[in-house]
C-alpha cells in the first residue's frame, strides 16, 4: 500500500498534478506520488507569465538528474504567477509538493473543468492501481 | 588477423561452451540469402611494416608548402612538444566519455579546466565540453537561437567563413529556418550597417557575425549587439581564429549572447581541417539551452571534491525527441590538447596574439610597399589581411614554385573579390620567410 | 586534486615566445584587459596532466565492456600515421592538385566503405556518428522534397533506439512515432504495418538493435517501408557485429551512418573526436554533401557540381586525421581481417552470454550478436541493483557495462566485449561477475556502497545539477 500523502480538498489529474481552487485563482503543483517517481528534482523550467494553457495541455517542464518530464495543466487558464523560489530551490518540489513546491497559478479559469479531475479518494485508488 | 588473440583451440572451446558447432551458427537470425559466405572483394591485409609504407608513400603525394601564408579558418602555430606527448597518453585517448565518474576524474577534471579556460577567454558565463568544429557549432547555434527566440530567421554576415555559411545554410534548411546574408562594406571590410538596418527585423532570431571576420578584419561587436538587441534578436559572434581571444576584447564584454568558434589554433595540427574542436559559450540566462556535455563540480559520498557530467536533462539520451541537438560524441581529446596548450601559454597567450598581429601588420606594410600591391580593406585586422596585386594567379604560381603558399585566393569563395589574396602571418613567419615571399613577387 | 588554476604561481612561465617582426599595432581601443590564465612551468604542466591521465581509464588500462560503444583496441600505428607530417601539416585550403595524397586516402577509404556496406554513395564529411545520422536524415528529407512529397512528416523509431535518433528527427523538423518491440526484442511487425503510411518519411533502425539482436524480419521491414514510399535508415552504431558478414545494402537499407570510432577503431578520446561515414543508395547519392571526392583518370578531384546536394555539413574535409587512422586500420585488416572482426565480436559476446546466463537474468533468449543484455532481476531479492554491480566492477579494475539502456529492459546491463579481447580477459570478467553475484547474497550492503577502491566514490549528481559549478573560480592574476 502506498504511503504517499494525498491531501483532501484539492483535485488531481492522471498525470499526477494537483490543483487547488481559491475563487477564480488555481494553484498547480505535482503530487507527492509524482515527486517520488521523479526522484530528486534539480530544475523547474517555469511557464512564462501570461501563457495561456488548455486543460491537460503542457505547461512547464521539470528535470531530475536522469529524466525530463512535462507538467500538464489540470485546468485551463492564463499563467498569472510562477513560483520563482523554485529557481534556486527546486528541492522544494520533493520536500513540500503541496506547499512551497507549488509551481504556478492560473486565472481566467473555468471551475466546471474540475469535473474532469479526481478527488483525493479517487486519486488514491488510481495510484494504487498504477503501482500494480 | 591483427589485434585479436584467439587460437583455433580457444575458438573451439568457446564454441563448445556456447553450444554451437561453428561461428556462422551464431548468425542464425540473419536471412541466409544475405549472409555472406566468403570474403569480400578487397585486397588482403598488410603487415604493420607494409601498412606504414603504403600510408606514408600515399601521403607523400601531397605537395605541402615549405612556408605557408594560408589561414582562412585553419592556422599553423607553433606547438610545444609536451602538448602532444601529454594529450597522446593512451589513458586519455583510449577512454570513453566519462559516464563512470569514479574512474574518470582525470577526463572530467580536464574538461572542467577546459570549460574554465573557455569562459575566461570569452568572458562568458557558461560553455560546454566542446562541439565538432566551428562550422557545425555555428549550424547548431542557428537552432539554439531559433529555439530561444521562437523566431525562424537567421541573419549571417557575408564576411563569415564561406564554409561555415554553407553549413549554417544546411542546418537551417533541415529545420525549416530562413537564412539571409548581410553584405560587407567594400571599403572597410566590416559588416555593412546600411544593409543590416534593412534586414534586421522583429522576426530575426539571431545575427551571426564573425570577428575577426574571414578577411581578418575586426568587427564592431558592441554596436552590432546593441542593434540586434533592439529587435529582440540574439547577437552571435563567430571566432575562427581562437588565438584572437588572447588579445581582442572578448565577446562577453561586447554584449554578445552566444559565441561560437573553432579552437584549432590551440595546439592542434591543421590536418586537412580536422580534428579540431568547436567551442560554444553563452550567458547565464541561456546556459540550459546549450547543447552537448557539461562537467560540474560536486562531491562524493565521503564529501571529497569530485567532478561529474551535469545538466544532462538537456541531452539527447534523456530528452530524446524534445532535444534540440543530437550531439553526443564531441572532440574531447582536442579540447584536452587545447587546455594543455593554453596552460602552457598562460598569460603569454596575450603576447603571442600580439606577435601575430604585429607580424601581419609588418608583412602587410612590406607587401604593399611593392609596386602594384595594395591593401584592400581599411579596418583593423588581427593576423591576416586582404591585398590585391596585379596578377594574383601568376604571383601564387611563382610562389608555389619556391615552396611558398602565398595566401588564399579569395576569388575561390567570393566572385566579387576576384584577384584578392588573404594572407595570414602567424608567429611561424620570421624575416627570412617574409624576404623569401617579397623576393619572389 | 587541485586544478591547474590553483597551481598557478605569479610570474612563472611555461614557454618562451619568438620575437615579432615589428612593434606597431593598429588595435588601440580594441584589446582586452589582462587574461586570467594560469602561470605554471612546463614541468608543472607535465606532472599535472600525467596525474590526470592516471585518474582516467582507457582501453589500454583494462577490459571495457561498454555496450554499443565498441571499445576495441586502438592500434598505435594509426596514431603514428595521423601524426605523419604530410598528413598533419596538410592545410585544407591547399588546391586539389597539391592534395593528391590526402584525397587518395579519402577515396580509397570510400571504396572500402562501398564494399562493406554494399551501398555506392559515400561521404566522409560528418564529424561523428550523430552528425552522420543528421546528414543521413537530411538525405531522406532532400529525397522526399525533390519528389515534392511534402505530406511526409513522421519518422518511425523503435522503443529500443538510442536517444540520438529521435533528437536527429527533431533537428530535421520531423515528428517521431515510437514503434514498440515484440516479446523477442524485435520490431513489432503488426504495429509497424499500422504505423507506416504515406506520411512516413522513413524508419531509423539500429541493426543489430540495442538488445544485441539481429532483427530476423529485416527484409520484411524494408519491404513494408518501401511499399509506402518510405526509406530505411540504418543506425550503424552496431555495425561491428556484422562487418564482413552482412552488407546493409542487401537488407534494403537506403542510408546509414558508421561510427569510425566504434567499428574502425579510431580512438574515443574520452568523448571524441569521432568520425561519421554516411553510406547510401545510388538513388540518394545525388543528395550527399559536397564536395564529393572522385577520381578522374589518375587524378583525385573535388566535385562540387551536385545541384541537389543537401550542402555542406562541416567545413573542409571533416575529421581528416580520423579518416587517416581508419584508412590505416582497413589496410591492416584487408578482406580476411574484415570478416574476422564480425566473427570474433559475435563469438565473444555469445561466450559471455553462455557463461553468465543463470547467474544474471537474460530477458531475451537466443544467440546474440556483438553484445548481450542482462538485468538485475536475480539480484533484486538482495536489494542489489545494476548500479551496484556496475560500481563494484570498478573496484575489480574493469570498466562497467552500459547500464539502464536500452530503456525497454528494466535495470539493463549491456555488455560488449569486442573482437580484440582474449579468452583469458573475458573469463576473468565472467569470474568477477559471478563473484559479484555471490557478494550480492553475502554482503549486499558492501555492494550498495561500492566502489571502495577508486580515487573518489559515488558522486552526488543531484548536487551538481541543482547548483551547477562548471567553472573554476580561482583567480590567477
Amino acid at each position: 500500500m502506498s504511503d504517499h500523502n494525498i491531501p483532501d480538498g484539492i483535485f488531481y489529474n492522471k498525470e499526477h498534478e494537483w490543483v487547488k481552487i481559491d475563487g477564480d485563482v488555481a494553484t498547480v503543483g505535482v503530487s507527492d506520488y509524482a515527486q517520488d517517481l521523479l526522484t530528486d528534482v534539480v530544475f523547474v523550467e517555469l511557464p512564462q507569465m501570461g501563457k495561456v494553457v488548455k486543460q491537460f495541455g503542457p505547461a512547464c517542464v521539470v528535470e531530475s538528474v536522469k529524466s525530463v518530464s512535462d507538467v500538464y495543466a489540470p485546468i485551463g487558464g492564463t499563467v498569472s504567477e510562477v513560483n520563482t523560489a523554485l529557481e534556486s530551490a527546486p528541492e522544494q518540489v520533493n520536500n513540500d509538493p503541496y506547499g512551497s513546491g507549488w509551481m504556478f497559478k492560473l486565472t481566467g479559469i473555468n471551475s466546471s473543468e474540475t469535473a474532469n479531475l479526481m478527488n483525493a479518494q479517487q486519486y488514491k485508488e488510481f495510484i494504487a492501481k498504477q503501482a500494480h | 588477423m591483427p589485434y585479436t588473440s584467439h587460437t583455433e583451440a580457444e575458438v573451439q572451446e568457446m564454441l563448445k561452451t556456447i553450444g554451437v558447432k561453428k561461428i556462422e551458427d551464431l548468425f542464425d537470425a540473419v536471412p541466409p540469402q544475405i549472409l555472406q559466405k566468403g570474403h569480400y572483394n578487397l585486397p588482403s591485409g598488410l603487415s604493420e611494416q607494409e601498412t606504414r609504407q603504403q600510408v606514408t608513400s600515399t601521403a607523400d603525394k601531397n605537395n605541402n608548402p615549405k612556408i605557408s601564408f594560408l589561414g582562412g579558418g585553419y592556422y599553423q602555430h607553433f606547438v610545444p612538444a609536451h602538448v602532444r606527448h601529454l594529450a597522446g597518453r593512451s589513458e586519455f585517448y583510449t577512454a570513453y566519455t566519462p559516464y563512470q565518474p569514479e574512474i574518470s576524474q582525470g577526463i572530467l577534471q580536464s574538461i572542467f579546466e577546459y570549460q574554465s579556460m573557455i569562459c575566461r577567454l570569452t568572458a562568458m558565463f557558461a560553455t560546454n565540453a566542446s562541439m565538432y568544429d566551428g562550422s557545425s557549432a555555428s549550424g547548431e547555434t542557428c537552432l539554439m537561437a531559433a529555439n530561444i527566440t521562437r523566431r525562424k530567421k537567421i541573419l549571417v554576415a557575408r564576411s563569415v567563413h564561406p564554409e561555415y555559411r554553407e553549413v549554417m545554410k544546411t542546418y537551417c534548411w533541415a529545420k525549416n529556418l530562413e537564412i539571409e546574408e548581410v553584405a560587407f562594406d567594400v571599403q572597410t571590410g566590416q559588416l555593412d550597417f546600411g544593409d543590416l538596418d534593412g534586414k534586421l527585423s522583429e522576426d530575426v532570431a539571431g545575427l551571426f557575425v564573425q570577428s575577426p571576420n574571414f578577411f581578418g578584419v575586426i568587427e564592431d561587436m558592441p554596436s552590432l549587439s546593441a542593434k540586434t538587441h533592439e529587435k529582440g534578436a540574439l547577437s552571435v559572434q563567430i571566432i575562427a581564429e581562437a588565438l584572437s581571444l588572447g588579445l581582442l576584447k572578448p565577446p562577453g564584454e561586447c554584449e554578445v549572447d552566444i559565441t561560437v568558434g573553432d579552437g584549432q589554433s590551440y595546439g592542434l595540427a591543421v590536418s586537412g581541417g580536422g580534428p579540431s574542436f568547436g567551442f560554444m559559450a553563452t550567458t547565464e540566462k541561456y546556459m540550459r539551452q546549450l547543447p552537448g556535455r557539461i562537467v560540474g563540480e560536486s562531491e562524493d559520498v565521503d564529501g571529497k571534491k569530485a567532478y561529474v557530467l551535469t545538466l544532462q536533462a538537456r541531452e539527447q539520451h534523456i530528452r530524446r525527441e524534445k532535444a534540440s541537438s543530437n550531439i553526443c560524441t564531441n572532440q574531447a581529446l582536442c579540447a584536452l590538447t587545447a587546455v594543455i596548450y593554453l596552460s602552457t601559454l598562460g598569460q603569454n597567450l596575450q603576447k603571442l596574439a600580439l606577435i601575430n598581429h604585429q607580424n601581419a601588420l609588418q608583412m602587410q606594410r612590406q607587401l604593399t610597399e611593392q609596386k602594384n600591391w595594395k591593401r584592400s580593406f581599411s579596418a583593423p585586422f588581427f593576423n591576416e589581411f586582404v591585398v590585391e596585386a596585379k596578377d594574383t594567379q601568376s604571383v601564387l604560381r611563382k610562389l608555389k614554385k619556391v615552396g611558398i603558399a602565398g595566401g588564399f585566393d579569395l576569388g575561390r569563395s567570393y566572385p566579387e573579390l576576384e584577384g584578392r589574396l588573404l594572407v595570414c602571418t602567424t608567429e611561424l613567419i620570421g624575416q627570412p620567410e617574409v624576404q623569401a615571399y617579397l623576393a619572389t613577387v | 586534486m587541485q586544478t591547474i588554476f590553483e597551481k598557478s604561481v605569479k610570474g612563472r612561465v611555461g614557454c618562451q615566445l619568438p620575437s615579432s617582426l615589428g612593434s606597431d599595432s593598429e588595435l588601440s581601443g580594441l584589446t582586452r584587459g589582462q587574461l586570467d590564465a594560469p602561470e605554471v612551468s612546463e614541468v608543472d604542466i607535465v606532472r599535472h596532466y600525467t596525474a590526470l591521465s592516471k585518474r582516467a581509464f582507457g582501453v589500454d588500462d583494462g577490459f571495457y565492456p561498454l555496450g554499443s560503444c565498441t571499445m576495441k583496441y586502438n592500434p598505435k600505428i594509426n596514431e603514428d600515421m595521423s601524426a605523419y607530417a604530410p598528413i598533419a601539416n596538410f592545410h585544407p585550403w591547399q588546391e586539389a592538385e597539391d592534395s593528391q595524397g590526402s584525397l587518395e586516402i579519402l577515396y580509397e577509404l570510400q571504396e572500402y566503405m562501398r564494399v562493406v556496406t554494399g551501398l555506392p554513395g559515400i561521404s566522409l564529411q560528418p564529424a561523428a556518428g550523430s552528425h552522420g545520422e543528421l546528414t543521413g536524415v537530411m538525405l531522406m528529407k532532400a529525397f522526399h522534397e525533390k519528389r515534392k512529397d511534402s505530406k511526409r512528416t513522421k519518422i518511425l523509431i523503435p522503443d529500443s533506439a538510442h536517444g540520438t535518433n529521435p533528437a536527429t528527427a527533431n533537428m530535421c523538423g520531423y515528428e517521431c512515432v515510437q514503434v514498440p518491440s515484440d516479446a523477442s526484442g524485435c520490431v513489432d511487425l503488426v504495429k509497424m504495418r499500422e504505423l507506416c503510411d504515406q506520411e512516413t518519411v522513413g524508419m531509423m533502425l539500429t541493426i543489430p538493435n540495442t538488445l544485441g539482436i539481429f532483427d530476423r524480419n529485416i527484409l520484411e521491414i524494408s519491404k513494408i517501408l518501401h511499399g509506402q514510399g518510405a526509406l530505411l535508415y540504418m543506425d550503424g552504431a552496431n555495425l561491428n557485429a556484422i562487418l564482413g558478414m552482412v552488407k546493409p545494402g542487401d537488407m534494403g537499407v537506403d542510408v546509414m551512418h558508421i561510427n569510425t570510432h566504434k567499428t574502425f577503431s579510431t580512438p574515443h578520446g574520452g568523448g571524441g573526436p569521432g568520425g561519421g561515414v554516411v553510406a547510401c543508395t545510388d538513388e540518394l547519392s545525388q543528395f550527399l554533401p559536397v564536395p564529393r571526392i572522385e577520381k578522374s583518370g589518375d587524378a583525385y578531384t573535388l566535385n562540387f557540381d551536385y545541384p541537389h546536394s543537401v550542402g555542406r555539413v562541416r567545413a573542409f574535409y571533416g575529421n581528416f586525421g580520423i579518416m587517416a587512422r581508419a584508412y590505416t586500420y582497413i589496410l591492416r585488416h584487408g578482406k580476411e581481417g574484415t570478416r574476422r572482426i564480425g566473427e570474433f565480436a559475435v563469438l565473444n559476446a555469445n561466450y559471455i552470454r553462455a557463461r553468465l546466463q543463470g547467474t544474471y537474468n537474460l530477458p531475451h533468449q537466443g544467440n546474440c550478436m556483438h553484445e548481450v543484455v542482462f538485468n538485475d532481476e536475480n539480484q533484486a531479492q538482495y536489494h542489489v541493483s545494476t548500479m551496484d554491480i556496475a560500481k563494484r566492477l570498478l573496484d575489480y579494475g574493469m570498466h562497467a557495462p552500459t547500464i539502464y539502456f536500452p530503456l525497454i529492459v528494466h535495470g539493463a546491463m549491456m555488455i560488449e566485449p569486442t573482437e580484440t579481447e582474449s579468452k583469458q580477459t573475458i573469463d576473468e570478467f565472467c569470474d568477477i561477475m559471478i563473484k559479484i553475484s555471490e557478494e550480492a547474497k553475502t554482503d549486499p550492503e558492501m555492494l550498495q556502497q561500492s566502489p571502495h577502491r577508486t580515487v573518489v566514490r559515488r558522486v552526488d549528481a543531484v548536487k551538481a545539477a541543482r547548483n551547477p559549478v562548471i567553472v573554476c573560480n580561482t583567480c590567477c592574476t
